[in-house]
Protein backbone atom coordinates (compact mmCIF):
# COMPACT_ATOMS: atom_id res chain seq x y z
CA UNK A 1 0.00 0.00 0.00
CA UNK A 2 1.72 3.06 -0.88
CA UNK A 3 1.96 5.85 2.00
CA UNK A 4 0.55 9.23 2.18
CA UNK A 5 2.97 11.48 3.15
CA UNK A 6 1.71 13.32 6.48
CA UNK A 7 2.48 16.95 6.71
CA UNK A 8 3.34 18.76 10.33
CA UNK A 9 -0.09 20.06 10.05
CA UNK A 10 -2.10 17.86 8.63
CA UNK A 11 -5.48 17.27 10.80
CA UNK A 12 -5.15 13.28 10.93
CA UNK A 13 -8.49 13.06 12.93
CA UNK A 14 -11.37 15.77 13.04
CA UNK A 15 -14.54 14.89 15.12
CA UNK A 16 -17.48 17.78 14.22
CA UNK A 17 -20.73 17.48 16.04
CA UNK A 18 -20.16 13.71 17.16
CA UNK A 19 -22.52 11.90 19.23
CA UNK A 20 -21.20 8.70 20.36
CA UNK A 21 -23.66 5.85 20.94
CA UNK A 22 -23.37 3.68 23.82
CA UNK A 23 -21.96 -0.05 23.34
CA UNK A 24 -24.73 -1.80 25.41
CA UNK A 25 -27.73 0.35 23.84
CA UNK A 26 -26.46 1.81 20.49
CA UNK A 27 -29.40 4.33 20.27
CA UNK A 28 -28.30 6.02 23.65
CA UNK A 29 -25.49 8.96 23.44
CA UNK A 30 -22.95 8.42 25.92
CA UNK A 31 -21.09 11.31 24.84
CA UNK A 32 -22.29 14.42 22.94
CA UNK A 33 -21.44 17.64 20.91
CA UNK A 34 -18.06 17.06 20.27
CA UNK A 35 -15.67 19.00 18.40
CA UNK A 36 -11.76 17.54 18.15
CA UNK A 37 -9.31 18.42 15.85
CA UNK A 38 -6.08 16.09 16.30
CA UNK A 39 -2.71 16.79 14.35
CA UNK A 40 -0.53 14.60 13.20
CA UNK A 41 2.30 14.30 16.08
CA UNK A 42 0.00 15.24 18.79
CA UNK A 43 0.23 13.20 21.84
CA UNK A 44 -3.19 13.24 23.65
CA UNK A 45 -4.01 11.30 26.72
CA UNK A 46 -8.22 11.18 27.20
CA UNK A 47 -8.96 10.08 30.99
CA UNK A 48 -12.53 9.41 32.39
CA UNK A 49 -14.11 7.04 35.16
CA UNK A 50 -14.63 3.10 33.79
CA UNK A 51 -18.20 3.39 31.99
CA UNK A 52 -18.12 6.99 30.85
CA UNK A 53 -17.43 5.99 27.53
CA UNK A 54 -14.00 6.12 26.37
CA UNK A 55 -13.55 2.97 24.56
CA UNK A 56 -16.62 3.97 22.50
CA UNK A 57 -15.08 7.12 21.99
CA UNK A 58 -11.81 5.63 20.24
CA UNK A 59 -13.74 3.45 18.14
CA UNK A 60 -15.65 6.37 16.75
CA UNK A 61 -12.20 8.46 15.95
CA UNK A 62 -11.00 5.37 14.72
CA UNK A 63 -13.36 5.03 11.74
CA UNK A 64 -14.23 1.50 13.85
CA UNK A 65 -17.96 2.49 14.98
CA UNK A 66 -20.04 5.04 13.10
CA UNK A 67 -21.19 8.11 15.23
CA UNK A 68 -24.52 8.52 16.27
CA UNK A 69 -24.56 12.12 15.06
CA UNK A 70 -22.19 14.07 13.28
CA UNK A 71 -19.12 13.55 11.12
CA UNK A 72 -15.53 11.99 11.32
CA UNK A 73 -12.57 13.06 8.62
CA UNK A 74 -9.50 10.87 8.74
CA UNK A 75 -6.78 12.28 7.37
CA UNK A 76 -9.10 14.88 5.50
CA UNK A 77 -11.14 12.50 4.18
CA UNK A 78 -14.82 11.84 5.89
CA UNK A 79 -14.91 8.74 6.32
CA UNK A 80 -18.30 8.24 8.78
CA UNK A 81 -20.81 7.27 5.98
CA UNK A 82 -18.47 4.46 4.04
CA UNK A 83 -18.55 1.32 3.78
CA UNK A 84 -15.81 -1.27 4.95
CA UNK A 85 -13.23 -1.68 2.03
CA UNK A 86 -13.82 2.14 0.75
CA UNK A 87 -11.54 3.38 3.36
CA UNK A 88 -8.64 1.03 3.72
CA UNK A 89 -5.66 3.17 2.69
CA UNK A 90 -6.92 5.52 5.75
CA UNK A 91 -8.09 2.33 7.67
CA UNK A 92 -4.55 0.76 7.79
CA UNK A 93 -2.87 4.22 8.91
CA UNK A 94 -4.93 4.17 12.06
CA UNK A 95 -3.50 1.51 14.72
CA UNK A 96 -5.92 -0.06 17.48
CA UNK A 97 -4.42 -1.54 20.90
CA UNK A 98 -7.82 -2.53 22.38
CA UNK A 99 -7.96 -2.69 26.38
CA UNK A 100 -7.86 -6.11 28.45
CA UNK A 101 -5.49 -7.69 26.91
CA UNK A 102 -5.42 -6.52 23.71
CA UNK A 103 -8.23 -8.91 22.01
CA UNK A 104 -5.39 -10.77 20.50
CA UNK A 105 -5.93 -14.07 18.05
CA UNK A 106 -5.92 -16.74 20.50
CA UNK A 107 -5.93 -19.73 17.66
CA UNK A 108 -2.48 -17.85 16.38
CA UNK A 109 0.93 -17.68 18.60
CA UNK A 110 2.52 -14.06 19.01
CA UNK A 111 4.13 -14.30 15.78
CA UNK A 112 1.40 -15.34 13.61
CA UNK A 113 -0.85 -12.60 15.32
CA UNK A 114 1.81 -9.77 13.92
CA UNK A 115 2.08 -11.72 10.70
CA UNK A 116 -1.20 -11.94 9.89
CA UNK A 117 -2.43 -8.26 8.78
CA UNK A 118 0.95 -8.46 7.02
CA UNK A 119 0.22 -11.11 5.02
CA UNK A 120 -3.46 -10.40 4.50
CA UNK A 121 -2.52 -7.12 2.88
CA UNK A 122 0.45 -8.09 0.78
CA UNK A 123 -1.34 -11.31 -0.39
CA UNK A 124 2.11 -13.09 0.93
CA UNK A 125 2.93 -16.16 3.21
CA UNK A 126 4.63 -15.69 7.00
CA UNK A 127 7.86 -16.57 5.68
CA UNK A 128 8.09 -13.77 3.79
CA UNK A 129 7.37 -11.08 6.42
CA UNK A 130 9.64 -13.05 8.93
CA UNK A 131 12.17 -10.69 9.51
CA UNK A 132 9.85 -7.70 10.18
CA UNK A 133 7.83 -9.70 12.50
CA UNK A 134 11.09 -10.28 14.01
CA UNK A 135 12.29 -6.60 14.15
CA UNK A 136 8.77 -5.05 15.47
CA UNK A 137 8.76 -7.94 18.18
CA UNK A 138 12.73 -7.10 19.23
CA UNK A 139 11.21 -3.44 19.40
CA UNK A 140 8.86 -3.82 21.52
CA UNK A 141 10.60 -6.91 23.55
CA UNK A 142 8.96 -9.56 22.83
CA UNK A 143 11.19 -12.05 21.16
CA UNK A 144 10.86 -14.51 23.86
CA UNK A 145 7.35 -14.62 23.92
CA UNK A 146 7.36 -15.01 20.13
CA UNK A 147 6.33 -19.23 19.74
CA UNK A 148 3.71 -18.38 22.90
CA UNK A 149 0.04 -18.47 22.20
CA UNK A 150 -1.71 -15.59 23.81
CA UNK A 151 -3.83 -17.25 26.32
CA UNK A 152 -0.27 -17.89 28.25
CA UNK A 153 0.76 -14.49 28.47
CA UNK A 154 -0.38 -12.30 31.47
CA UNK A 155 -2.34 -9.34 31.11
CA UNK A 156 0.52 -7.21 30.80
CA UNK A 157 2.55 -8.97 28.05
CA UNK A 158 -0.67 -9.27 26.30
CA UNK A 159 -1.28 -6.10 25.96
CA UNK A 160 2.21 -5.21 24.77
CA UNK A 161 1.88 -8.01 22.40
CA UNK A 162 -1.37 -5.87 21.34
CA UNK A 163 1.13 -3.21 20.37
CA UNK A 164 3.00 -5.00 18.34
CA UNK A 165 0.50 -6.07 16.29
CA UNK A 166 -0.88 -2.58 15.87
CA UNK A 167 2.25 -1.39 14.89
CA UNK A 168 3.04 -4.07 12.29
CA UNK A 169 1.14 -2.19 9.77
CA UNK A 170 3.09 1.10 10.81
CA UNK A 171 0.48 2.97 11.34
CA UNK A 172 0.94 7.11 11.39
CA UNK A 173 -2.10 7.25 14.42
CA UNK A 174 -2.17 4.72 17.14
CA UNK A 175 -5.73 4.96 19.23
CA UNK A 176 -4.94 3.16 23.22
CA UNK A 177 -7.45 2.27 24.88
CA UNK A 178 -5.95 1.63 28.22
CA UNK A 179 -3.10 0.36 27.63
CA UNK A 180 -1.66 0.22 31.29
CA UNK A 181 -4.40 -2.13 32.45
CA UNK A 182 -2.43 -5.17 34.51
CA UNK A 183 0.99 -3.11 34.08
CA UNK A 184 2.95 -2.58 37.06
CA UNK A 185 6.50 -1.77 37.47
CA UNK A 186 8.71 -1.98 34.88
CA UNK A 187 6.38 -2.70 32.69
CA UNK A 188 4.79 0.93 33.29
CA UNK A 189 7.93 2.47 32.35
CA UNK A 190 8.43 0.84 29.83
CA UNK A 191 5.37 1.60 28.04
CA UNK A 192 5.76 5.89 28.62
CA UNK A 193 9.27 5.64 27.48
CA UNK A 194 8.63 3.49 24.41
CA UNK A 195 5.44 5.74 23.41
CA UNK A 196 7.38 9.06 23.77
CA UNK A 197 10.19 7.16 21.47
CA UNK A 198 6.95 6.84 19.22
CA UNK A 199 5.97 10.38 19.57
CA UNK A 200 9.23 11.83 18.82
CA UNK A 201 9.53 9.22 15.55
CA UNK A 202 12.52 7.50 17.35
CA UNK A 203 10.90 4.20 18.47
CA UNK A 204 12.46 2.48 14.81
CA UNK A 205 9.06 1.95 14.15
CA UNK A 206 8.88 4.65 11.38
CA UNK A 207 10.70 7.51 11.02
CA UNK A 208 8.40 10.11 10.99
CA UNK A 209 6.90 11.30 15.07
CA UNK A 210 3.80 8.83 15.85
CA UNK A 211 0.15 10.72 16.89
CA UNK A 212 -0.77 9.29 19.78
CA UNK A 213 -4.01 9.37 21.56
CA UNK A 214 -4.21 7.49 25.02
CA UNK A 215 -7.38 6.86 26.43
CA UNK A 216 -6.73 6.52 30.77
CA UNK A 217 -8.79 6.11 34.18
CA UNK A 218 -6.70 9.04 35.39
CA UNK A 219 -3.48 11.30 34.20
CA UNK A 220 -1.85 10.00 36.27
CA UNK A 221 1.35 9.06 34.96
CA UNK A 222 0.66 10.26 31.71
CA UNK A 223 0.72 14.32 32.74
CA UNK A 224 4.76 14.23 32.69
CA UNK A 225 4.02 12.15 29.10
CA UNK A 226 1.53 13.51 27.10
CA UNK A 227 1.33 16.69 25.45
CA UNK A 228 -2.71 17.24 25.00
CA UNK A 229 -5.29 16.33 27.62
CA UNK A 230 -8.42 15.57 27.49
CA UNK A 231 -11.58 14.96 30.03
CA UNK A 232 -14.43 12.99 29.81
CA UNK A 233 -17.30 13.63 32.17
CA UNK A 234 -21.36 14.25 31.81
CA UNK A 235 -21.64 13.42 28.58
CA UNK A 236 -18.57 15.92 27.25
CA UNK A 237 -15.21 16.17 26.27
CA UNK A 238 -13.51 18.80 27.87
CA UNK A 239 -10.07 19.97 25.75
CA UNK A 240 -7.90 21.16 28.73
CA UNK A 241 -5.07 22.33 26.82
CA UNK A 242 -1.45 21.01 27.12
CA UNK A 243 0.83 20.38 30.04
CA UNK A 244 0.99 23.68 31.47
CA UNK A 245 -3.12 24.07 31.74
CA UNK A 246 -2.88 20.59 33.51
CA UNK A 247 -0.01 20.20 36.07
CA UNK A 248 -1.04 21.40 39.55
CA UNK A 249 -4.75 22.03 39.14
CA UNK A 250 -5.84 19.53 41.16
CA UNK A 251 -9.71 19.98 40.08
CA UNK A 252 -8.56 17.61 37.35
CA UNK A 253 -7.62 14.77 38.72
CA UNK A 254 -9.61 11.91 38.76
CA UNK A 255 -9.40 9.64 41.82
CA UNK A 256 -8.55 6.42 42.20
CA UNK A 257 -10.77 3.90 40.53
CA UNK A 258 -12.40 1.79 42.61
CA UNK A 259 -13.84 -1.56 42.84
CA UNK A 260 -17.02 -0.28 42.31
CA UNK A 261 -16.71 2.07 38.93
CA UNK B 1 -61.94 -20.48 48.97
CA UNK B 2 -64.63 -18.13 47.73
CA UNK B 3 -66.33 -19.32 44.49
CA UNK B 4 -65.83 -16.92 41.55
CA UNK B 5 -68.62 -15.19 39.89
CA UNK B 6 -65.75 -13.42 37.17
CA UNK B 7 -66.10 -16.05 34.94
CA UNK B 8 -67.57 -14.98 31.69
CA UNK B 9 -70.40 -15.95 30.31
CA UNK B 10 -70.35 -14.80 26.89
CA UNK B 11 -67.98 -16.49 25.73
CA UNK B 12 -67.55 -14.54 22.34
CA UNK B 13 -66.64 -11.63 24.14
CA UNK B 14 -63.39 -13.21 25.46
CA UNK B 15 -62.78 -14.94 22.03
CA UNK B 16 -59.56 -15.55 22.19
CA UNK B 17 -58.50 -15.64 25.60
CA UNK B 18 -61.05 -17.89 26.69
CA UNK B 19 -59.57 -20.33 23.92
CA UNK B 20 -55.74 -19.54 24.42
CA UNK B 21 -55.21 -18.15 27.37
CA UNK B 22 -53.04 -14.82 26.56
CA UNK B 23 -49.29 -15.71 27.46
CA UNK B 24 -49.08 -18.54 25.36
CA UNK B 25 -50.58 -16.73 22.38
CA UNK B 26 -47.82 -13.85 22.76
CA UNK B 27 -45.52 -16.51 23.56
CA UNK B 28 -46.12 -17.77 20.08
CA UNK B 29 -46.42 -14.33 18.39
CA UNK B 30 -43.11 -13.69 20.03
CA UNK B 31 -41.59 -17.29 18.48
CA UNK B 32 -42.72 -16.26 15.04
CA UNK B 33 -41.10 -12.82 15.43
CA UNK B 34 -37.80 -14.63 16.31
CA UNK B 35 -38.31 -17.13 13.79
CA UNK B 36 -39.25 -14.32 10.79
CA UNK B 37 -36.21 -12.05 12.57
CA UNK B 38 -33.67 -14.93 12.32
CA UNK B 39 -34.89 -16.09 8.76
CA UNK B 40 -34.77 -12.47 7.23
CA UNK B 41 -30.75 -12.03 9.10
CA UNK B 42 -30.04 -15.45 7.66
CA UNK B 43 -30.62 -14.35 4.42
CA UNK B 44 -28.82 -11.53 4.44
CA UNK B 45 -25.94 -13.12 5.59
CA UNK B 46 -25.76 -15.68 3.23
CA UNK B 47 -25.79 -12.91 0.21
CA UNK B 48 -23.31 -11.22 1.84
CA UNK B 49 -20.88 -14.24 2.58
CA UNK B 50 -22.29 -15.23 -1.54
CA UNK B 51 -20.92 -11.91 -2.85
CA UNK B 52 -17.78 -11.50 -0.07
CA UNK B 53 -16.95 -15.42 -2.53
CA UNK B 54 -17.77 -14.01 -5.54
CA UNK B 55 -16.01 -10.47 -5.17
CA UNK B 56 -13.09 -11.52 -2.90
CA UNK B 57 -12.45 -15.15 -3.81
CA UNK B 58 -8.55 -14.67 -4.93
CA UNK B 59 -8.31 -11.63 -2.47
CA UNK B 60 -5.36 -12.19 -0.58
CA UNK B 61 -5.16 -15.87 -1.10
CA UNK B 62 -2.27 -16.98 0.21
CA UNK B 63 -3.59 -16.19 3.70
CA UNK B 64 -7.27 -17.32 2.59
CA UNK B 65 -6.92 -20.59 0.36
CA UNK B 66 -4.41 -22.29 3.17
CA UNK B 67 -7.94 -21.64 5.39
CA UNK B 68 -9.80 -23.57 2.92
CA UNK B 69 -7.82 -26.47 2.60
CA UNK B 70 -7.35 -26.46 6.33
CA UNK B 71 -10.82 -26.34 6.40
CA UNK B 72 -11.50 -29.17 4.28
CA UNK B 73 -8.86 -31.33 5.90
CA UNK B 74 -10.74 -30.44 9.40
CA UNK B 75 -14.44 -31.40 8.04
CA UNK B 76 -13.44 -33.85 5.29
CA UNK B 77 -10.77 -35.79 5.40
CA UNK B 78 -10.56 -35.69 9.57
CA UNK B 79 -14.09 -37.27 9.52
CA UNK B 80 -13.29 -40.28 7.10
CA UNK B 81 -13.06 -42.72 9.37
CA UNK B 82 -16.38 -41.76 11.33
CA UNK B 83 -17.89 -41.63 8.12
CA UNK B 84 -16.68 -45.06 7.33
CA UNK B 85 -17.94 -46.50 10.84
CA UNK B 86 -21.39 -44.76 9.98
CA UNK B 87 -21.53 -46.52 6.67
CA UNK B 88 -20.56 -49.79 7.79
CA UNK B 89 -23.55 -49.31 10.51
CA UNK B 90 -25.77 -48.23 7.95
CA UNK B 91 -24.41 -51.15 5.04
CA UNK B 92 -25.14 -53.50 8.16
CA UNK B 93 -28.03 -52.71 9.90
CA UNK B 94 -30.14 -51.02 6.72
CA UNK B 95 -29.14 -52.61 3.76
CA UNK B 96 -28.11 -55.81 5.14
CA UNK B 97 -31.82 -56.63 6.45
CA UNK B 98 -33.33 -55.26 3.10
CA UNK B 99 -31.89 -57.37 0.83
CA UNK B 100 -32.10 -60.24 3.38
CA UNK B 101 -36.03 -59.28 3.32
CA UNK B 102 -36.33 -58.87 -0.69
CA UNK B 103 -34.71 -62.10 -0.47
CA UNK B 104 -37.57 -63.42 0.98
CA UNK B 105 -40.27 -62.36 -0.94
CA UNK B 106 -37.75 -63.13 -4.23
CA UNK B 107 -38.05 -59.60 -4.79
CA UNK B 108 -34.12 -59.32 -5.08
CA UNK B 109 -34.49 -57.12 -8.56
CA UNK B 110 -36.01 -54.85 -6.47
CA UNK B 111 -32.88 -54.61 -4.58
CA UNK B 112 -31.32 -51.53 -6.41
CA UNK B 113 -34.31 -49.33 -6.90
CA UNK B 114 -34.26 -49.55 -3.16
CA UNK B 115 -30.44 -49.16 -2.21
CA UNK B 116 -30.59 -45.70 -4.70
CA UNK B 117 -34.00 -44.35 -3.26
CA UNK B 118 -32.73 -44.70 0.58
CA UNK B 119 -29.42 -44.27 0.18
CA UNK B 120 -28.17 -42.31 -2.37
CA UNK B 121 -31.18 -40.13 -2.45
CA UNK B 122 -32.41 -39.89 1.77
CA UNK B 123 -30.13 -41.28 4.39
CA UNK B 124 -26.62 -40.76 3.23
CA UNK B 125 -26.76 -37.01 2.25
CA UNK B 126 -28.54 -36.59 5.57
CA UNK B 127 -26.57 -38.34 8.00
CA UNK B 128 -23.70 -36.82 6.12
CA UNK B 129 -24.84 -33.17 7.19
CA UNK B 130 -25.97 -34.52 10.74
CA UNK B 131 -22.35 -35.41 11.26
CA UNK B 132 -20.13 -32.65 9.72
CA UNK B 133 -23.62 -30.34 11.62
CA UNK B 134 -22.48 -32.41 15.18
CA UNK B 135 -18.82 -32.32 14.83
CA UNK B 136 -17.87 -29.19 12.84
CA UNK B 137 -21.05 -27.24 13.05
CA UNK B 138 -21.12 -26.82 16.99
CA UNK B 139 -17.24 -26.36 17.28
CA UNK B 140 -17.82 -23.30 14.57
CA UNK B 141 -20.63 -21.61 16.91
CA UNK B 142 -18.43 -21.81 19.47
CA UNK B 143 -14.66 -21.21 18.37
CA UNK B 144 -16.96 -18.12 16.48
CA UNK B 145 -19.25 -16.89 19.38
CA UNK B 146 -16.02 -16.86 21.61
CA UNK B 147 -13.99 -14.66 19.03
CA UNK B 148 -16.57 -12.69 19.19
CA UNK B 149 -17.49 -12.36 22.66
CA UNK B 150 -13.92 -11.70 23.27
CA UNK B 151 -13.66 -8.73 20.47
CA UNK B 152 -11.29 -10.80 18.45
CA UNK B 153 -14.00 -9.60 15.41
CA UNK B 154 -13.22 -6.24 16.28
CA UNK B 155 -9.75 -6.42 16.13
CA UNK B 156 -9.83 -7.96 12.54
CA UNK B 157 -11.94 -5.51 11.15
CA UNK B 158 -9.52 -2.23 12.83
CA UNK B 159 -6.70 -4.62 11.22
CA UNK B 160 -8.83 -3.82 7.49
CA UNK B 161 -9.46 -7.29 7.76
CA UNK B 162 -13.01 -8.61 6.38
CA UNK B 163 -14.16 -11.09 9.21
CA UNK B 164 -16.70 -12.27 6.35
CA UNK B 165 -13.84 -12.78 4.37
CA UNK B 166 -11.44 -14.74 6.56
CA UNK B 167 -13.55 -16.57 8.60
CA UNK B 168 -16.52 -17.23 7.08
CA UNK B 169 -16.30 -17.89 3.71
CA UNK B 170 -13.57 -20.94 3.81
CA UNK B 171 -15.88 -22.57 6.13
CA UNK B 172 -18.70 -22.45 3.89
CA UNK B 173 -16.78 -23.50 0.87
CA UNK B 174 -14.79 -25.96 2.71
CA UNK B 175 -18.17 -27.56 4.69
CA UNK B 176 -19.94 -27.53 1.22
CA UNK B 177 -17.11 -29.75 -0.77
CA UNK B 178 -16.67 -31.80 2.02
CA UNK B 179 -20.40 -32.61 2.44
CA UNK B 180 -20.34 -33.46 -0.77
CA UNK B 181 -16.75 -35.76 -0.99
CA UNK B 182 -17.86 -37.12 2.63
CA UNK B 183 -21.70 -38.14 1.17
CA UNK B 184 -20.24 -39.78 -2.12
CA UNK B 185 -17.98 -42.16 0.42
CA UNK B 186 -20.38 -42.74 2.53
CA UNK B 187 -23.03 -43.99 0.10
CA UNK B 188 -19.71 -46.23 -1.93
CA UNK B 189 -18.63 -47.36 2.03
CA UNK B 190 -23.04 -48.55 2.82
CA UNK B 191 -23.52 -50.44 -0.26
CA UNK B 192 -20.47 -52.30 -0.05
CA UNK B 193 -21.05 -53.37 3.30
CA UNK B 194 -25.10 -53.52 2.77
CA UNK B 195 -23.39 -56.08 -0.06
CA UNK B 196 -21.00 -57.42 2.09
CA UNK B 197 -24.23 -58.11 4.87
CA UNK B 198 -26.00 -60.04 2.60
CA UNK B 199 -23.38 -62.29 1.31
CA UNK B 200 -22.53 -63.35 5.13
CA UNK B 201 -26.40 -64.32 5.41
CA UNK B 202 -26.02 -66.43 1.87
CA UNK B 203 -28.78 -64.32 0.07
CA UNK B 204 -27.75 -65.67 -3.16
CA UNK B 205 -27.17 -62.54 -5.32
CA UNK B 206 -24.10 -62.29 -6.75
CA UNK B 207 -21.93 -58.99 -6.88
CA UNK B 208 -22.56 -58.61 -10.45
CA UNK B 209 -26.13 -58.83 -10.33
CA UNK B 210 -26.34 -56.24 -7.49
CA UNK B 211 -23.77 -53.97 -8.78
CA UNK B 212 -25.95 -54.37 -12.42
CA UNK B 213 -29.10 -53.15 -10.61
CA UNK B 214 -27.46 -50.05 -9.01
CA UNK B 215 -26.62 -48.87 -11.76
CA UNK B 216 -30.16 -49.51 -13.85
CA UNK B 217 -31.68 -47.84 -10.86
CA UNK B 218 -29.33 -45.07 -10.97
CA UNK B 219 -30.03 -42.19 -13.32
CA UNK B 220 -28.09 -39.00 -14.36
CA UNK B 221 -30.63 -36.97 -12.24
CA UNK B 222 -30.01 -38.74 -9.12
CA UNK B 223 -26.17 -37.20 -9.31
CA UNK B 224 -27.39 -33.97 -9.75
CA UNK B 225 -29.57 -34.49 -7.22
CA UNK B 226 -26.65 -35.66 -5.11
CA UNK B 227 -24.26 -32.70 -5.60
CA UNK B 228 -27.05 -30.33 -5.16
CA UNK B 229 -28.50 -31.57 -1.70
CA UNK B 230 -25.02 -32.22 -0.28
CA UNK B 231 -24.01 -28.26 -1.59
CA UNK B 232 -26.86 -26.92 0.21
CA UNK B 233 -26.45 -29.22 3.08
CA UNK B 234 -23.29 -28.04 3.90
CA UNK B 235 -23.62 -24.25 2.54
CA UNK B 236 -26.55 -24.11 5.35
CA UNK B 237 -25.04 -25.73 8.20
CA UNK B 238 -21.63 -23.26 7.60
CA UNK B 239 -23.44 -20.03 7.29
CA UNK B 240 -26.29 -21.01 10.20
CA UNK B 241 -23.11 -22.14 12.46
CA UNK B 242 -21.33 -18.74 11.41
CA UNK B 243 -24.25 -16.34 11.60
CA UNK B 244 -25.19 -17.40 15.35
CA UNK B 245 -21.73 -17.46 16.06
CA UNK B 246 -20.36 -14.25 14.11
CA UNK B 247 -23.44 -12.06 12.96
CA UNK B 248 -24.95 -11.13 16.61
CA UNK B 249 -23.42 -9.34 19.55
CA UNK B 250 -22.71 -12.65 22.07
CA UNK B 251 -21.38 -12.74 25.28
CA UNK B 252 -19.46 -15.79 26.33
CA UNK B 253 -22.59 -16.99 28.45
CA UNK B 254 -24.42 -16.79 25.23
CA UNK B 255 -22.37 -19.22 23.71
CA UNK B 256 -23.95 -22.17 24.65
CA UNK B 257 -27.57 -21.05 23.40
CA UNK B 258 -26.41 -19.59 20.30
CA UNK B 259 -24.98 -23.22 19.61
CA UNK B 260 -28.05 -25.25 20.52
CA UNK B 261 -29.83 -22.88 18.54
CA UNK B 262 -27.60 -23.16 15.33
CA UNK B 263 -28.19 -27.14 15.69
CA UNK B 264 -31.68 -26.69 15.80
CA UNK B 265 -31.93 -24.33 12.75
CA UNK B 266 -29.32 -26.31 11.02
CA UNK B 267 -31.50 -28.99 11.17
CA UNK B 268 -35.02 -27.18 10.08
CA UNK B 269 -33.47 -25.81 7.60
CA UNK B 270 -31.68 -29.27 6.08
CA UNK B 271 -34.97 -31.14 6.54
CA UNK B 272 -36.77 -28.14 4.62
CA UNK B 273 -34.67 -28.18 1.73
CA UNK B 274 -34.63 -32.38 1.65
CA UNK B 275 -38.53 -31.84 1.30
CA UNK B 276 -38.25 -29.20 -1.08
CA UNK B 277 -35.98 -31.62 -3.08
CA UNK B 278 -37.92 -34.45 -2.89
CA UNK B 279 -40.88 -32.42 -4.02
CA UNK B 280 -39.55 -31.24 -7.61
CA UNK B 281 -38.56 -35.01 -7.42
CA UNK B 282 -42.03 -36.75 -7.30
CA UNK B 283 -43.53 -33.69 -9.35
Amino acid sequence: MEPIAATALEKVIELTGVAVASSDSPDVALIEGIDWEISAGDYWVVAGRPGVGKSELLAVAGGQNRPLAGAVRLFGREVSGLGGDEWLPERLRVGFVFDEGGRLFNQLTVEQNLALPLCYHRDCEAGDVAGEVREILELTGLTAQARSFPGRLNLAWRQRVALARALALRPDVLLLDNPLSGAQGRHVSWWLDFLARLSAGQAGVSDRPATLIVCAEHFNPWSAHARRFGLLRDHRLEQLGGRAEVEGREDFWLPEPTAAG
Amino acid sequence: MEKTSAAPKDVTAYPLEFLVPRSYASLLGRKILSFSRTIRGLVAFALITLAVTLTKFNHAARVIHPLLRAQIQRSGVGLLPIVGLLALALGFIVIGQTVALLTQFGAQNLTGVIMVAVIVREVGPMATALLVLAKIGTATVIELGTARALGEIEALEALGIDPVHYLVMPRVLGQALSIFALTVYLIVFALASGYLFAFLQDVPISPRVYVHQLAAALGWGDFLLLFLKTISFGAIIAVVTCYEGLARPIRLDGVATATTRAVVYSLGLCVFVDAVFMFYLLV
